[in-house]
């Protein structure tokens, strides 16, 4: 141990400010750069997520519309329900 | 002789791989880092010229090397992708890209606090200090091309562009306290062969460098399945994750809140 007491061992020899400031700032930069990297994992995973659940809306929507219009079940398959939401994403953009 | 790196061109092999490796480095760094920080800052001896001030070098030094290191890794990275289109070489190089500038930006500020008590001075322009800035600037626009273009093979190949014109900065930045006058000191541990610098300041140098290259690893592996996921939101593996997780998270926050809302008897008495 290099120092005998708590307060000389915050006072660093007088360089006090230079140490702290120099072990403070990069402790910081590292813990925002771990924060930000996990947020930034959620984000991309509930983005993901959220555009399934979206599109998933979508096709229920328009197997709705074309029963309406009077398409029967053999009609409707997965085809034309993903053409179909394919073209109303397009609108939407 | 690569066959057994062949699987890991599959992105959902290298996310789970990563996804293994990820717990396990943060763990690791952990230990090293208590370790040579605590060392670093209480036991290690305090240098005859600089005093107390010299316990910055045990951050200081690690960052800057790593720093370099990255961007090396980066460079390789990005050549890798441009030349055989490895598409997940594009995804660390992305990956390493903001990481890289942290540790540049560490290097950078606890030079500057060393520099202040030592020289009198926070900063100058000489060659060492400008071809970190360098470095810096270097990470930040490789950071800001990727996230210049939508598609992202494209950002891919204009970021990999510049990080291997980059590498250029290399070479100069460790060699500029020999080719120029510079008030920064020479090589003490980068040395081939006997670093000049006692045991006792060395080894606890050496842990914290280990500390930060498993944290860097660690990190490195988490931003990396990141752009995984990103690059192939399209793939069924990576919809099932998301909807999992979205769902496992409702559930933690279904827990936390007694879940009202899904309980239609309680809310009629």
């Amino acid at each position: 141990m290099q120092f005998h007491s708590f307060a000389e061992f915050i006072n660093m020899g007088g360089y006090a400010f230079y140490v702290w400031l120099s072990y403070g700032v990069s402790a910081a930069l590292i813990v925002y750069l771990l924060l930000s990297s996990i947020s930034h994992n959620k984000t991309v995973l509930q983005q993901i997520a959220m555009r399934q659940k979206r599109e998933q809306k979508l096709r229920q929507a328009a197997e709705i519309n074309m029963k309406k219009q009077g398409l029967t079940e053999p009609e409707i398959n997965d085809e034309i329900i993903t053409a179909a939401v394919q073209q109303s994403t397009k609108d939407n953009t | 002789m690569f066959k057994w790196l062949h699987p890991y061109a599959n992105p959902e092999v290298s996310y789970n791989f990563c996804g293994k490796l990820q717990p396990w480095l943060f763990r690791i760094s952990t230990i090293f880092l208590v370790i040579g920080l605590v060392w670093a800052l209480l036991f290690a001896p305090a240098d005859y010229q600089q005093g107390d001030s010299f316990r910055i070098f045990y951050i200081h030094v690690p960052a800057a090397i790593l720093a370099m290191g990255i961007y090396f890794a980066m460079a390789s990275a990005a050549l890798a992708s441009l030349v055989w289109q490895f598409k997940l070489a594009d995804a660390s190089a992305a990956a390493m890209a903001p990481i890289g500038a942290v540790f540049t930006a560490i290097a950078l500020i606890t030079g500057a606090a060393w520099g202040k008590p030592m020289w009198g001075t926070w900063w100058i322009w000489d060659a060492r200090l400008t071809s970190e800035l360098i470095l810096l600037f270097l990470y930040l626009g490789v950071i800001a091309l990727h996230n210049a273009f939508e598609d992202k093979n494209l950002a891919g190949k204009a970021a990999g562009i510049l990080s291997l014109v980059g590498v250029i900065n290399l070479p100069i930045i460790h060699y500029s306290v020999e080719w120029w006058n510079t008030l920064h000191q020479g090589a003490t541990v980068s040395k081939l062969g006997a670093p000049s610098m006692s045991a006792v300041m060395y080894w606890p140098f050496l842990i914290c460098l280990l500390g930060f290259s498993f944290l860097i690893a660690a990190l490195v592996c988490l931003r990396f399945r990141t752009e995984v996921l990103a690059r192939n939101s399209m793939r069924p593996w990576v919809r099932e994750l998301a909807i999992n997780s979205l769902r496992s998270e409702q559930q933690i926050s279904c827990n936390s809140q007694q879940c009202h809302s899904n309980n239609p008897n309680q809310g009629t008495k």
